[in-house]
């Protein structure tokens, strides 16, 4: 669907060159929400503003739907983004006009018969539920209502694809979640292929099938969530990863554990339950699990969980528990002296 | 009362005449001026470092001859434009002939007065319409002036206060006006009288012009 192939994008400033964007390829699969993570400055927006040429890559190619949208004449380029929708963290409406007007407009400037204007305008703002505010203004709006009417006008085209850049980064965490589910809604139902970016790892665990990790313009892992999530390879995605889970310990506590055993961290996908193959490490072995810390928390829709144990027993012991968890498809992960150091064990 | 009547029966006729030939040169020139100054300002605004059209060469260029153009005092411009006004409309003299210099006074003005309305919107909103593949020239028209019509409209009252003020020169080439009554009859003859009253409906014509400003603005803005 959307198919980006060794782009850069290097700006030239007064104070020098910045390559925001290095050697970048990425595909978005049709009916897919793929998210793109990394910290601020990574390149995120120069990334998402490409796929719809509002930044012209320096070098590379972008293609939508078949269509290579770099070797395309302004006409034409007008045209195809159309069929790209986008929202953005600032919302981005008309301040002078209202909720009904700021989805019109467009429409109209886009050359569609009033009365299909009609349809639409009410058939989106019913989508996103904010029919009873069709005649107030933005300022009169909240946060979350201003993101929908913003929703609403990018769908209102009907695109096949939607580019998020970071839409609800301004938005508190209820508010976020429900903008998240809209857009989940509006995948779903409206089989619209998402793109969104963010610095927030809750927008990729609840909505993303697919993420990449960006750092300094570069795309450092890509994959499935899942597969990201349980075995992540770069030190920002376990930085990111991590940051879901609050395993804060006392230091002094640990130390002492360690005296009398290992700290291990447990991994639990989907109906693997930790708690019971716990149970059996301390029926089959000379090993008591006491466990420090744990979370459970939700991928889209497999669960997910991250135990902190302490294994209490001779080295051999626990070596042999540690084997029989990875049978039972636990991913077990030993914590490094010199990790303690951070506090923040994983 | 009688005074009063005397004093109308006296002057009414070329008071009435003078502010005529006032809101006549006032609202040509100032509509001249529009036509130019607003797409001058649209220019300005996209050719600016940053901005989608960027041309530094176009940006400065408009820049300076703008910035030259507002240097010289209105009476200084009146007679230094002549030639060209004459070969413009053909006369230097009358309304006809104030209104090349009070328009060449005035759309510079206004091409700056508008920038800066303009470079009040949101460039974000800008590009979320660029983003859903509308033209340009839709956007100007229907985001760029669009959202910035509050200042647009303080902007012009501004300019027409100014516009009305450039006009009590008229006179000294036989256009007439509120300025010129002053002048001949005020302060030549010593008709003490034409002068205040002349003065007096100046102050409610800039006093109401303004007000009706502030409202409009405020009617336009909803945020
Ligand atoms: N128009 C521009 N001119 C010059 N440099 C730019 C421009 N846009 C972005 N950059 C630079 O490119 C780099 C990447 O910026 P970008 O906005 O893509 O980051 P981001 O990942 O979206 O960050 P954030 O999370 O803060 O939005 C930054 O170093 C930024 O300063
Ligand atoms: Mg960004």
């Amino acid at each position: 669907m959307i198919k980006l192939q060794n782009v850069s994008k290097t700006f030239v400033t007064k104070k020098g060159k910045v390559e925001a964007l290095k050697n970048v390829s990425l595909e978005v699969k049709k009916g897919e929400i793929f998210g793109v993570i990394g910290y601020s400055g990574a390149g995120k927006s120069t990334l998402i503003r490409t796929v719809n040429l509002l930044e012209k890559p320096s070098e590379g190619t972008v293609s939508v739907n078949g269509t290579e949208l770099t070797k395309l004449s302004p006409n034409k380029l007008s045209a195809s983004r159309k069929k790209i929708g986008m929202i953005f963290q600032g919302f981005n409406l008309l301040k002078t006009a209202t909720v009904y007007e700021n989805i019109s407009i467009p429409l109209r400037l886009s050359g569609l018969p009033k009365a299909e204007i009609d349809n639409r305008v009410k058939k989106y703002l019913s989508i996103v539920g904010i029919e009873s505010k069709s005649d107030s203004y933005p300022s009169q709006l909240s946060g979350g209502q201003k993101q929908r009417v913003a929703i609403a006008r990018a769908i209102a085209h009907e695109p096949e694809i939607l580019l998020s850049d970071e839409a609800t980064s301004a938005l508190d965490p209820d508010t976020t979640e429900a903008i998240l589910d809209l857009l989940l809604k509006i995948n779903e139902e409206l089989g619209i292929t998402i793109l969104l970016i963010t610095h927030e790892m809750k927008v990729i665990q609840k909505i993303c099938d697919r993420v990449a990790v960006m750092e300094n313009g570069e795309v450092v892992e890509n994959g499935s969530v899942l597969d990201v999530f349980t075995a992540p390879r770069h030190e920002t995605t376990k930085r990111f990863v991590n940051s879901i889970f609050h395993h804060q310990l006392p230091e002094a506590l640990l130390t002492k554990l360690k005296e009398t055993g290992s700290i291990v961290s447990l991994s639990f996908v989907d109906n693997t339950s930790g708690e019971p193959t716990l149970a059996l490490v301390s029926k089959k072995f000379n090993v008591f699990p006491n466990i420090l810390s744990g979370t459970i928390t939700q991928l889209k829709d497999v669960p997910y969980g991250k135990l902190i144990v302490h294994l209490q027993g001779d080295d051999s012991e626990i070596d042999r528990a540690v084997e029989f968890l990875e049978q039972q498809h636990v991913l077990v992960e030993g914590v490094k002296r010199n990790d303690v150091k951070n506090k923040r064990i994983s | 009362m009688s005074k009063i009547s005397e004093f109308l029966d006296l002057w009414g006729d070329q008071i009435i005449e003078a502010i005529l030939q006032t809101f006549q040169m006032t609202s040509i020139a100032l509509l001249i001026s529009i036509l130019i100054g607003l797409p001058l300002a649209a220019f300005l605004v996209l050719t600016r470092q940053g901005a989608r059209l960027e041309n530094k060469y176009v940006y400065g260029f408009l820049n300076t001859v703008i910035n030259v153009i507002r240097s010289v005092p209105f009476i200084i411009l009146l007679f230094f434009i002549l030639p060209f006004t004459k070969f413009i409309v053909g006369t230097s003299i009358g309304v006809k002939g104030v209104i090349v210099p009070l328009v060449v006074y005035t759309a510079p003005y206004i091409a700056r007065l508008m920038e800066s309305a303009l470079l009040e919107v949101d460039r974000g909103v800008l590009e979320a319409y660029e983003a859903m593949g509308i033209p340009t020239k839709k956007i100007i028209w229907n985001v760029l002036v669009r959202e910035s019509r509050p200042a647009i409209v303080l902007g012009l009252t501004i300019a027409t206060i100014g516009l009305i003020g450039a006009t009590a020169m008229a006179g000294l080439v036989g256009a007439g006006g509120l300025g010129d009554l002053a002048y001949r009859f005020g302060h030549l003859r010593y008709e003490a009288d034409v002068m205040y009253v002349t003065v007096f409906l100046l102050i409610v014509l800039v006093q109401g012009l303004q007000t009706a400003g502030n409202v409009i603005a405020a009617r336009l803005r909803k945020d």
